[in-house]
């Protein structure tokens, strides 16, 4: 395995690199890791319960007591910012393991197969392109009810021709590689060889459109809950609390919206820059 | 060419279908019941389920599919509830109103991400670059109703520049006379300054929200279209015989990194069409967007349907005139095809 | 076509549209001090307030371009400001009223005619009373309600004299004769476009006027925009100020704010408390904020299975309602609140009115655990998402509220277009919702929300003879004026539903109006839509 190891040292080096050389993904990369802490540590750390009302401090600017102020119920935006972190984080990283499981084996299958499978998924995949994707998404939330599950399930269909697609091409590049035809040879069936020849290639490849989608699939679950189909209340989630406080704006009270929407965009802009970075690191030549 | 399309046409047809039944399935699972829209205030059980029966909506769904295929057939897309009016006169309205909007958002998108582009590839890695990287990069990262939002707040609210957002026109003016249903050319065409100006101002706005979204996307695909070609063998040719960076850049390697480029702004256009519902709603916009929005929460099932459909359709014409513009810029596509 | 002309060519189709040549000016010259811009959330989708589905803004159109045969007076309420009266009913298109004691003849105003010229005949009105009568629907429910059912009611005696024939004794006929339904339609037009299918030309009348009211419609995009323009000949009262009258719909409640301003719009119905508390107070605009008659948003809960149906549960909960925090962070102070009385027994004969209950938690947790559930129970609440604004915090605060005392329940948002097929269901455990009706009569709200007959409007389907009892009786009494058996038995029922408590009266919604201050003439209408008639614009 040494040329395993040697191979992963140099994936290693060069990753060093990339970061080193692009300052912008060393930057996405440190605001990654506070959005991990924020989510996995930041119902523990927060100042107020994010569900708790106080009506009499409702609706106050931001201070040093509320950093980012109090809603009409007067709970603190602060605390249900960073609160909401992990919620818009597992619906994201949900929605986006399930599209990476669905259509990176649909794609998988319909490029290694090829034939009438190929030409199904791949049908599958067009009929969902040609839809109106936030729409779509909107009719199955609207459809299924409004849950988090659903949100999940919606955002991981609206993304399937995304993954399907690229999990087919390179699936198909792979078919006619000489280590699988050698695998072939040496009497491997289709699923030992997908499973240990196929998979690993495409794998980087689909990590990288996981980030970039990522990015996606939380903006899509804000714009379900600005239009009200989001999560049930009084669970904190940035969509739901930018719709809200989208009503708040106009008379002064710009931080309830401000806050949340400013949380939302910077997840998914150290989504957006990440996933650049881990193509630039798995995937160089497609660096754009 | 004739045999080009006539292909893209016929691979279309099962994507069409497949939309169709798509949302015929989807509408019909939408938690909402017409009959009970439609049996007033004071229902009871029973006048529900008699309109139940009138509308046919009691009979097993394979029924009501076969009767909308056919009312499909002769183009009929059925009657919204929200607005009263037949769904093909609705889209026939609004998509111009949105066609516009997106239009406009486009071209504001193009104009600014094209030179981002250029730049950033003629400097690889350079601050330029990284700055062209930061900045589409979180023009894409911001909710479009959120941006939406902050701008009418600060240019209409605080500052006061930009005009209320009402939708199309001011108010107290009347639209052009109808010719392509874009308010721009019809005002021009009818040389009625006032109403072309109003039309401009309306559209500033919402147009840039939308463009903010589009930037990556172009910006990218230039960048990386120029770089390919800034490396290429006669763009160093070029070089090499001491022509002007300026002249090679602009006459030698953007005419060549088009294509790409115009392959992106199709998929664009088909991507933004779809995404205006959100600004469309923030800008009282009277387009297609909003109205599938609006008929979705209401499970108003037409709408939903006829929007849906038409998209599609464009999705697919989009397609297809993109193919044919690509056979007719560059010659070997035609060929390999 | 190669490539570079291609490229050229669409360089100049686009510098072709962003440099047009030469422009005149709009030869349409809008006098803006004679038009009014109003502002909604929602639109029209029709212009008929018969047709299947009409919406509430649809009321609206109907109410400005038809006539009715009467309508009803003016008069000051407390806060000085104009109110239509209930009480007194006033000509409109009849000029005057010949009430028998089997029917009731009009006479028709002289000279008056529809929008078209034609003149109005009784044959007119006769035809638009059948066709309310027989379409079926709300507008054959609401002439129900006055006991006009039948076509044979009606009667043409000449083109100026309609007469009713009553079937019973109903002190509702005449109040019901002035609401929005028996609106008179233009029967010669409409009978041009009826056809096999539609003998009462619906679908013309959805999109075309056939009224003769003070205004009438000049354009309409469905969704969008209506345009009125003043009727210059309307008989039905005194020649309207406005010539015209735009009406947009803008979505967004944010923008609608900025838009009254801003200056750039006149009237609104549609803002969030929030903002008509803040205007009020920045005086700037005019603010009107009136209680919607015989109108109460309340809790209800399922009286007939699950723990609700056990009135100390119930009794529990509006224990637990956290009342004046909905009042202060919820609505702002606008509304009139329906809790806190200091006892449970009805004081006077009018509703709605005030209940005994208050916020008291220990209260709440003892009646509970009298009832058997010492650690409480789980459940879910339900409200209409279309109204989320008020009912979300409020739901919120409740399930805080009622988390302390052991009732844990989730929130579930119904879409606007099902909520009425849910409450249909009866099976919603937990629910917030407004009932009102548009005829003020005590008698009339319980019948519809408490009687056993279980109405739609009975979303607890709270089913009690007692209760059926004094409520049948107050509405015998009221028909033939029995002054002392109506009082006590409205007493009854009002005592009656403080006790039983299936649903919590919260508070008497406002309807708030925000406009600019040069407009005055505003009047409160029981239906709740916009009257351009009377207003002015100075």
């Amino acid at each position: 395995m040494s040329a395993g190891a040697v191979a992963e040292r140099s994936g290693i080096a060069h990753a060093r690199y990339v970061i080193g050389e692009n300052p912008v993904t060393a930057f996405a990369f440190g605001l990654f890791v506070a959005i991990v802490f924020a989510a996995v540590l930041g119902p523990s750390l927060v100042p107020y319960d994010p569900l708790a009302s106080n009506t009499s401090r409702a609706l106050q600017a931001p201070s040093a007591q509320h950093w980012f102020g109090t809603d009409q119920l007067g709970r603190d935006l602060f605390s249900r910012v960073i609160v909401a972190t992990r919620l818009d984080l597992t619906i994201a990283v949900a929605s986006v393991i399930l599209v990476f499981a669905l259509g990176g084996l649909a794609g998988i299958a319909a490029g290694y197969y090829g034939g009438w499978i190929d030409k199904v998924i791949m049908r599958i995949a067009d009929t969902i392109m040609a839809f109106p994707l936030f729409v779509l998404a909107m009719g199955i939330v609207a459809a299924l009810g409004n849950s988090v599950t659903n949100i999940v399930i919606a955002t991981a269909i609206v993304n399937f021709p995304l993954y399907a697609r690229v999990a087919r091409a390179e699936a198909n590049i792979r078919r006619e590689a000489g280590y699988v035809e050698a695998a072939k040879l040496s009497g491997n069936g289709d699923g030992r060889i997908v499973l240990m020849q196929i998979l690993p290639n495409v794998f980087p490849i689909l990590v990288v459109q996981m980030s970039l989608t990522m990015g996606y699939a939380i903006l899509n679950a804000a714009g379900l809950s600005f239009i009200g189909l989001g999560v049930r209340p009084p669970m904190p989630e940035w969509g739901i609390m930018v719709a809200e406080g989208a009503a708040f704006m106009v008379s002064g009270e710009w931080w309830i919206a401000f806050f949340p929407g400013l949380a939302l965009m910077i997840a998914v802009f150290c989504f957006n820059l990440l996933g650049d970075g881990l193509r630039d690191i798995f995937d160089p030549r497609r660096r754009t | 060419m004739l045999l080009l399309i006539f292909n893209r046409v016929l691979l279309a047809i099962p994507t069409l279908v497949g939309v169709v039944v798509v949302t015929f399935v989807l509408t019909r699972a939408l938690p909402g019941d017409p009959a009970a829209y439609f049996a007033g205030p004071a229902a009871t059980q029973q006048s529900i389920q008699e309109i139940r029966v009138k509308l046919g909506t009691d009979r097993p769904l394979i029924e009501q599919f076969g009767r909308y295929i056919s009312d499909l057939a002769r183009g009929e897309l059925g009657n919204s509830l929200t607005t009263g009016q037949p769904v093909g006169k609705e889209i026939k309205a609004r998509l111009p109103a949105s066609a516009e909007l997106t239009l406009i958002g486009l071209l504001f998108a193009v104009m600014i991400a094209v030179p981002m582009g250029i730049l950033a590839a003629t400097r690889p890695n350079s601050f330029i670059d990284h700055a062209t990287r930061i900045v589409s990069t979180a023009g894409v990262s911001l909710p479009v109703f959120f941006t939406g939002l902050l701008l009418v707040y600060v240019f209409y609210y605080i500052l006061g520049v930009a005009p209320s957002p009402v939708g199309r026109l001011d108010v107290f003016l009347s639209p052009p006379r109808h010719v392509t249903g874009f308010y721009l050319i019809d005002a021009a065409l009818g040389r009625d300054r006032e109403v072309f100006v109003s039309a401009l101002k309306q559209l500033v706005l919402p147009a840039l929200t939308l463009g903010i979204f589009a930037l990556a996307p172009i910006a990218r695909m230039t960048r990386a279209s120029m770089l390919a070609v800034l490396s290429s063998d006669f763009v160093r040719t070029a070089r090499a015989s001491g022509l002007s960076p300026y002249k090679v850049v602009v006459t030698y390697a953007f005419r060549n990194a088009m294509l790409p480029v115009i392959t992106t702004l199709g998929m664009v256009l088909s991507f933004l069409l779809g995404a205006n519902v959100l600004v469309e709603k923030v800008f009282a916009w009277p387009g297609i967007g909003s109205f599938a929005v609006e008929a979705l929460i209401a499970s108003d099932f037409a709408p939903v349907q006829g929007f849906v459909l038409t998209m599609a359709v464009l999705y697919v014409l989009l397609n297809l005139s993109i193919d044919v513009l690509y056979g007719l810029i560059d010659p070997r596509i035609r060929i390999n095809s | 076509m190669r490539r570079r002309d291609f490229l050229k060519s669409s360089a100049a189709a686009v510098a072709g549209v962003s440099a047009p040549a030469i422009f005149t000016r709009s030869a349409e010259a809008q006098t803006r001090s004679e038009t009014l811009l109003a502002i909604s959330e929602n639109a029209p989708n029709s212009q008929d307030i018969h047709g299947v589905g009409a919406n509430r803004p649809a009321y609206e159109v109907s109410w400005n371009s038809y006539d009715r045969l009467m309508t009803y007076g003016v008069k000051k309420d407390e806060q000085g400001q104009d109110h239509y009266d209930f009480k007194k009913i006033e000509p409109e298109l009849a000029e005057d009223m010949n009430v028998g004691p089997s029917s009731i003849t009009f006479k028709l105003k002289r000279g008056a005619t529809f929008h078209d010229g034609a003149p109005i005949t009784a044959a007119d009105v006769k035809w638009s009373f059948d066709r309310a009568v027989t379409v079926g629907g709300f507008p054959t429910f609401q002439m129900k309600a006055g006991s006009l059912e039948k076509t044979e009611q009606f009667v043409a005696v000449d083109d100026r004299t309609f007469r009713i024939d009553l079937i019973r004794k109903d002190h509702m006929t005449i109040p019901d004769l002035a609401v929005p339904v028996p609106a008179i339609y233009n029967s010669e037009l409409c009978k041009k476009n009826v056809t096999a299918q539609d003998p009462w030309a619906m679908e013309f009348t959805k999109n075309n006027g056939a009224g003769s009211g003070a205004f009438k419609v000049s354009r309409w995009q469905p969704g969008t925009e209506v345009v009125y323009e003043r009727f210059d000949d309307w008989k039905g009262g005194p020649l309207p100020k406005l010539r015209r009258v735009i009406w947009r719909t803008i979505p967004s409640a944010g923008n609608r704010r900025a838009l009254l301003e801003r200056g750039d719009a006149d009237i609104s119905f549609d803002l969030p408390n929030k903002d008509f508390a803040e205007l009020a107070a920045a005086r700037q605009l005019s603010i009107i904020g009136t209680p919607v008659e015989n109108a109460i948003q309340y809790v209800g809960m399922n009286a007939k299975e699950g723990p609700f149906a056990n009135p100390k549960v119930r009794q529990a909960v509006a224990w637990a309602i956290p009342y004046q925090k909905i009042m202060d962070a919820v609505l702002f102070g606008r509304a009139a609140p329906m809790f806190g009385d200091g006892d449970n027994v009805a004081t006077g004969f009018a509703w709605p009115q005030k209940h005994g209950y208050t916020t008291d938690l220990v209260k709440a947790k003892a009646l509970l655990t009298e009832a058997g559930f010492p650690n409480g129970f789980e459940t879910t609440m339900s409200f209409d998402l279309g109204l989320a604004g008020v009912n979300e915090p409020m739901c919120i605060l409740i399930q805080e509220s009622l988390a302390q005392i052991g009732i844990r329940f989730t929130i579930n948002k119904v879409p606007g277009s099902n909520w009425r097929n849910e409450l249909l269901k009866k099976n919603m455990p937990l629910i917030t919702n407004t009932f009102g009706g548009w005829l003020n009569y005590p008698e009339y709200f319980f019948f519809w929300a408490y009687h056993g007959q279980n109405a739609v409007f009975n979303t607890m389907s709270y089913q009690n003879t007692k209760m059926d009892g004094f409520i049948d009786a107050a509405r015998a009494a009221g028909a033939i004026d029995d002054t002392a058996a109506y009082q006590a038995a409205v007493k009854g029922f009002v005592d009656m539903s403080f006790d039983e408590v299936p649903r919590i009266p919260l508070y008497q919604p406002y309807l708030n109006v925000a406009m600019q201050k040069n407009i005055t003439g505003y009047r409160y209408w029981f239906h709740r839509q916009l009257d351009y008639r009377q207003l002015v614009k100075a």
